[in-house]
């Protein structure tokens, strides 16, 4: 279980090439389904057009639990892409992994901890961002001191234990799900017996991973419009 | 002195990124940010603005369609009410005429019963004078006959000529006071 990364060094940076495959072939597929459910746009819509909007609904509604519309329509996007990346990201590793050289190529991109702290940290950067933005700078700062300032070193330290708890809950379900179902092949793969005694649970795991990815996936872009609402909204 | 400093800080940018490299990979964060906002931004262009606009122009459509409903609705009511005003007076117009025509026929009625009862006691009336006027003439020619008879009869008894003239005024003015004393 334990494979090495690929590795390749340019302009004096690190890159794991199987990270970036992932991560293409993730962004890929995400496109190619939005894209293709949104090619024949109808009044009364059908088939795929359906699921998207549905999941725009979705989202509009995690968003409207947390701040007003007026405030939160600008982060529509980002959670519905969000929210799709995530997901296929959790999904692609489910099938099989394929390892070349004793490298791991293919595995779900948000198995790695790198990929879901850039994530996590890019959200929460944004959250910053966006307080800035929407209270000024003196408001942002005040939201430290609020309500009794002798927390101020606790509320700094909640930001980086937010970042941390949100790229790592992400990765550690994926990759425990992954190491789960890779222990259970190679027992399938081993004897007749290990294949009659690994197809059950196998498939049990599989059916839990595809869940526990959708949940991994609203979590994230809930917790997300958490924080996002945290910072932007003045009547806290 | 400062050229040192800054080969040594170059020295010492270069070891940092060279053991940060060790234990982190940044071209990894740097692709994974790329390539979520490049993502991002054209499903944005491709997908979600397109799937918005035409949520917004369906969310648009239904309430300019429930306040059309709303209206013609509203619309319908009134003519509702109006032909329902119309009929009631429609109603009332034939219910006045029939009474009127009733009355009219009463008052008619009325009138020929009247006019026909005044014929009737009017050519009464005339009939009865009629009778009258004939039993005067009757009685007149009776006592006419009368007198010439009793003429003729005492002429017959007394045997002698009386002028007839002489005695004529005297008999019929018994005659009449008979006739009283009858």
């Amino acid at each position: 279980m334990n494979h090495e990364n690929p590795q390749f060094v340019l302009f004096g940076i690190g890159f794991n090439p199987s990270n970036i495959l992932m991560l293409f072939v993730t962004c890929l597929v995400v496109f190619l389904i939005a894209v293709a459910s949104t090619r024949r746009l109808q009044m009364k819509p059908t088939g795929m057009q359906n699921f998207m909007e549905w999941v725009m609904d979705f989202v509009k509604g995690i968003i409207k639990n947390n701040m007003d519309w007026k405030t939160g329509g600008r982060f529509h996007v980002l959670g519905i892409t969000l929210i799709m990346f995530v997901f296929v990201a959790n999904m692609l590793g489910l099938p099989f992994a394929i390892v070349w050289d004793d490298q791991l190529w293919w595995k779900s991109p948000t198995a790695d901890p790198v990929i879901t702290l850039t994530l996590a940290s890019t959200v929460v950067a944004l959250t910053h961002f966006y307080g800035v933005r929407q209270l000024g700078l003196g408001g942002y700062l005040k939201t430290y001191v609020q309500p009794i300032p002798f927390l101020a070193p606790l509320k700094i330290i909640e930001e980086f234990a937010n970042t941390l708890t949100l790229g790592l809950r992400l990765y550690g379900n994926i990759f425990a799900g992954e190491i789960l179902i890779g222990l259970l092949a190679t027992l399938g793969a081993g004897s007749v017996f290990g294949l009659v005694g690994a197809v059950i649970p196998a498939l049990a795991w599989l059916g839990f991973s595809v869940f526990i990815g959708a949940i991994q996936a609203f979590i994230f872009v809930m917790l997300t419009m958490v924080y996002m609402a945290h910072k932007v909204s003045t009547d806290h | 002195m400062l050229d040192t400093f800054v080969l040594l800080s170059a020295n010492a940018d270069a070891g940092f990124l060279a053991s940060l490299n060790q234990r982190l990979n940044l071209g990894d964060i740097i692709v994974t940010v790329v390539f979520f906002t490049i993502l991002m931004v054209l499903l944005k262009k491709f997908a979600w603005g397109p799937l918005m606009g035409i949520m917004d122009q369906r969310a648009q459509l239904i309430a300019t369609e429930i306040e059309q409903a709303e209206k013609s609705r509203q619309e319908s009511a009134k003519l509702l009410e109006e032909q329902r005003a119309l009929l009631k007076e429609a109603r009332d117009n034939a219910q006045s005429i029939v009474e009127n025509a009733k009355k009219q026929g009463d008052t008619q009625r009325e009138e020929l019963i009247t006019a026909a009862r005044a014929e009737v006691s009017r050519m009464k009336e005339a009939a009865t004078l009629e009778i009258a006027t004939e039993k005067e003439k009757a009685v007149a020619a009776v006592r006419e006959e009368f007198v010439s008879l009793s003429i003729l009869a005492a002429s017959k008894v007394l045997g002698k000529e009386i002028s007839e003239d002489d005695n004529r005024a005297l008999i019929e003015e018994t005659i009449v006071k008979a006739g009283e004393g009858r």
